[in-house]
């Protein structure tokens, strides 16, 4: 066995991040190497710079012994690397058959041959072992047969480097038992495969080694799996000493602010209940697509929910209507703040001046009274930007944020509801936000965040709520949470056991 | 996205206006006539049809959709106007059918486009289809003469010396100018065109808006189309065929964004002029109508184009200027 792909010392820094401190590993012919570590680990810009989307600042990848330097993801595919994404890029209006040989269709005189075409995608799924038509258009097929397509596209360019990131996480059981077979085919077959997931269980059954990324660094190798238990792969991925940028302080606590009772709805896979008292923080911990937006999003009524209630001070909020809900003193603060949070061209002053306007619904304006308000908030929050008639799109990450959190103050919203509050937003804001989160939970507001960042959530919530899977895992007071703890029940296969 | 000086800036925003400066100026120098107190009373006379429908097409442009049934409507309003004066003898009850024809024209774009989330530019495509049917329907394929002479002063008649269709696209400048700054529905168009998903989470109500807009669209143009019977002393089931391109022309020449949230009201009032002042001097020039279609999808490409280039930043003065200088710091 040699090292068919290898990253030698790999470093990459985003505006106020280091996504990649010096991560080296290398994966052989004939290997199955795991890739591990929570959210934001890492795992993600390592893929992409394997892809030829990034490039890295430091460091970089041999193949077959031989330095790359990838300009593109046309490089990549062309050094025989293929990636398996999460979402897939197929093109859903074409057939089996274009969609394998893409950009690669076998030509007579200038003109697709069909026949052979369709002689070759047969080869490749009789490969996969798939009963699927050639012909069948891909957007017929189930995901789970979309992924294997997937795979032949590797396949078809004979890729030598398949990188998989989460394959399996919208598939069925039966689907993933097949992918395991195909990827224990293409091991025998002498490829080098790099496996992206959270599934301890899938995990420890198809790969031959592990590397564990943690914020960026590379923590641990193990170069056989056999060797290893589960437990101390979580306590790998885990183990930190979380330093201390929240500065976490403790409050009174008043009454129940939001009860929220058997809610059901898109996202959700059980009905889910909890309660949040005036002045607390609470965290919802998980891993992406554990549900914690599609929460968020039924509880604000932007998206119509299917069942249960949502109590604010003892009244039920009815039909799904952000404007009923911020009426009720509810506050969103999106994950997305490109898509979902700022209007980028309008300015500083008028995104915070929205909702409260129309919260009022008074017909005309009133700009000195809109005016001094925005003034006092951008103080207030420190929000930096040359004037409050500045485009908001020219501020940084940190600064929407808190012209968005500004604009909920001007509404006095009293139950703030916040996505990943600080995601994309670097350290130094970061504090500062969380500072704003005590004062107003101190003020008697009550939030509720949602954060995939452990250190976050352990470092200011006053208790978590850990979602897996569209259900409640666990709820854990702040004074027992520890990062093993919260880590297990936020697994998919950890807690459930060793199966 | 370096910050430029506030002056280049405040130039670059000036775009429109320089341009209709450039292009007075020039017509002036070129076109005999061109700036005779006649002609341009004449000028201002004959852009009001497009100059008062621009004003909600700028709304809907700047929601982030279009209207294309502006045309049709305008013709069925006048027709069903003149229908009914000529059965009742009543003309308040032949402009009161014509708003209601707008109005409800209107409202069926706005319902399907808000509520059942239809393109905009498709449902309109489709209405501007049904409602020229309907306005050949109404009228029987043929010009329906109006037989009442005080409904003529609506088109011809004068207040201190200037027509009424000048005063009404006078009106509808200041009034929606002000409806677009100075209310909570104006800021709205602008933050729905800017942002539909924030503005939702943020408490606007989206499809009220949106249907709102589209009525005051329909109803706009209804009352331009019945003013436009009054200056023909008839209704047309034919006329304004294509006056949807000239009125977004005219916007998007005065900086109205394609893609939503960026209007001001004084910009198509340029935009109105330039384009009214294109027209006019294609006219003093005698140049034969087949041209004159040339020209105008010109104008319209050339709008759009400017639109894009505006939006990636590449034509403004700052963004020339600090590409500029990039280049030549890499050079160095």
């Amino acid at each position: 066995m040699s090292a068919l792909i290898a990253y030698q010392g790999v470093g990459k820094v985003f505006p106020g991040v280091v996504a990649l401190d010096g991560v080296s590993f290398s994966v052989a012919d004939g290997e199955v190497r795991a890739l591990m570590g929570e959210n934001g680990a890492g795992k993600s810009t390592l893929l992409k710079i394997l892809a030829g989307e990034h490039r890295p600042d430091s460091g970089g990848l041999l193949v077959e012994g031989r330095p790359v330097a990838f300009a593109s993801p046309r490089d990549s595919q062309a050094a025989g690397i293929a990636i398996i994404h999460q979402e897939l890029h197929l093109a859903p209006d074409l057939s089996v058959t274009e969609n394998l040989l893409l950009g690669m269709m076998p030509t007579r005189f200038g003109v697709i041959d069909a026949h052979a075409a369709r002689e070759r995608a047969r080869a490749i799924l009789a490969r996969l072992g798939e009963d699927i038509d050639p012909d069948a258009r891909v957007r017929t097929l189930s995901i789970g047969k979309r992924q294997m397509i997937e795979i032949g596209k590797a396949l078809a360019r004979d890729a030598r480097i398949i990188a998989f990131d989460e394959p399996t996480s919208s598939l069925s059981a039966r689907e993933t038992r097949t992918l395991m077979r195909i990827i224990d085919d293409l091991r025998r077959d002498g490829r080098a495969i790099l496996y992206v997931s959270h599934r301890m269980e899938e995990v420890f059954e198809i790969s031959d080694s592990v590397t564990v990324l943690r914020d960026g660094r590379h923590v641990a190798d193990y170069p056989d799996m056999k060797a290893l238990t589960q437990d101390q792969l979580i306590t790998a991925m885990a183990g930190r000493t979380i330093t201390d940028i929240y500065d976490y302080r403790a409050r009174p606590l008043g009454d129940v602010a939001v009860a929220v009772s058997r809610l059901e709805g898109p996202g959700l896979r059980a009905p889910l209940s909890f309660e949040a008292r005036r002045g607390e923080i609470l965290g919802f911990f998980g891993l992406v697509g554990a549900g914690r937006s599609e929460l968020f999003r039924l509880i604000y009524g932007a998206v119509p929910s299917t069942g249960g209630d949502v109590l604010i001070h003892g009244e039920p909020l009815v039909s799904a209507d952000p404007r009923r809900a911020i009426a009720a003193g509810l506050a969103l603060c999106p994950e997305d703040r490109k898509d979902e949070g700022i209007v980028p061209l309008a300015a500083v002053a008028e995104n915070i001046a929205l909702a409260r306007r129309n919260l009022l619904g008074r017909p005309l304006i009133d700009e000195r009274d809109e005016g001094t308000q925005a003034a006092d908030l951008i103080q207030l929050m420190r929000v930096k930007t040359a004037s409050p008639a500045t485009a908001i799109a020219t501020l940084s990450g940190g600064n929407q944020q808190k012209a968005i959190i500004a604009r909920w103050l001007a509404a006095d919203s009293r139950i703030l509801l916040m996505d990943e509050p600080t995601r994309g937003i670097d350290v130094g804001a970061r504090s500062e936000i969380y500072a704003h989160m005590y004062r107003l939970a101190e003020e008697g507001r009550t939030i509720l965040f949602a954060s995939s960042d452990m250190p976050e959530v352990m470092g200011v919530a006053d208790r978590i709520i850990v979602m897996r899977e569209g259900r409640v895992a666990g709820i854990v007071p702040r004074a027992d949470a520890t990062p093993d703890r919260l880590l297990r029940l936020a697994l998919p296969d950890a807690s459930t056991g060793q199966s | 996205m370096s910050a430029s000086p506030p002056l280049l800036r405040r130039l670059g925003a000036l775009g429109p206006l320089l341009m209709l400066l450039v292009l007075f100026a020039l017509l002036g120098a070129l076109v005999p006539d061109f700036l005779g107190l006649r002609n341009m009373r004449g000028l201002v006379l004959s852009v009001t049809l497009v100059g008062t429908i621009a004003t909600t097409m700028m709304l809907v442009l700047a929601l982030r959709e279009v209207d294309l049934s502006v045309g049709s409507i305008t013709a069925l309003s006048g027709v069903l106007t003149a229908v009914v004066i000529a059965r009742t003898g009543s003309v308040a009850a032949g402009i009161l059918a014509g708003l209601a024809a707008g109005a409800a024209a209107g409202f069926l774009n706005g319902w399907v486009v808000a509520r059942l989330k239809v393109n905009s530019l498709i449902v309109t495509l489709a209405t501007m289809e049904i409602v020229r049917g309907l306005a050949f329907l109404v009228s029987g394929g043929q010009a329906v003469s109006i037989p009442a002479e005080r409904f003529y002063a609506l088109g011809s008649g004068t207040l201190f010396g200037i027509n009424y269709p000048i005063w009404l696209m006078l009106l509808t400048f200041i009034g929606f100018g002000f409806l677009l700054k100075r209310t909570s529905f104006g800021r709205n168009v602008l933050a729905i065109g800017g942002n539909p998903e924030a503005a939702r989470l943020a408490g606007v109500p989206v499809d009220r808006v949106r249907i709102a807009v589209f009525v005051l669209q329909g109803l706009v143009t209804a009352l331009a189309g019945i003013v436009l019977a009054a200056r023909i002393t008839s209704g047309q089931p034919n006329t304004s065929q294509g006056l949807e391109l000239a009125v977004i022309s005219a916007c998007v020449l005065g900086g109205v964004s394609l893609s939503g949230g960026v209007a001001t009201m004084i910009g198509v009032v340029i935009g109105v002029f330039i384009m009214g002042a294109a027209q006019n001097a294609l006219n003093l020039l005698d140049v034969p109508t087949f041209y004159q279609y040339v020209v105008r999808g010109g104008i319209l490409l050339a709008a759009v184009i400017f639109d894009r280039l505006r939006q990636t930043g590449g034509l403004s003065l700052p963004t020339l200027l600090t590409r500029f200088t990039q280049k030549d710091r890499l050079a160095s």
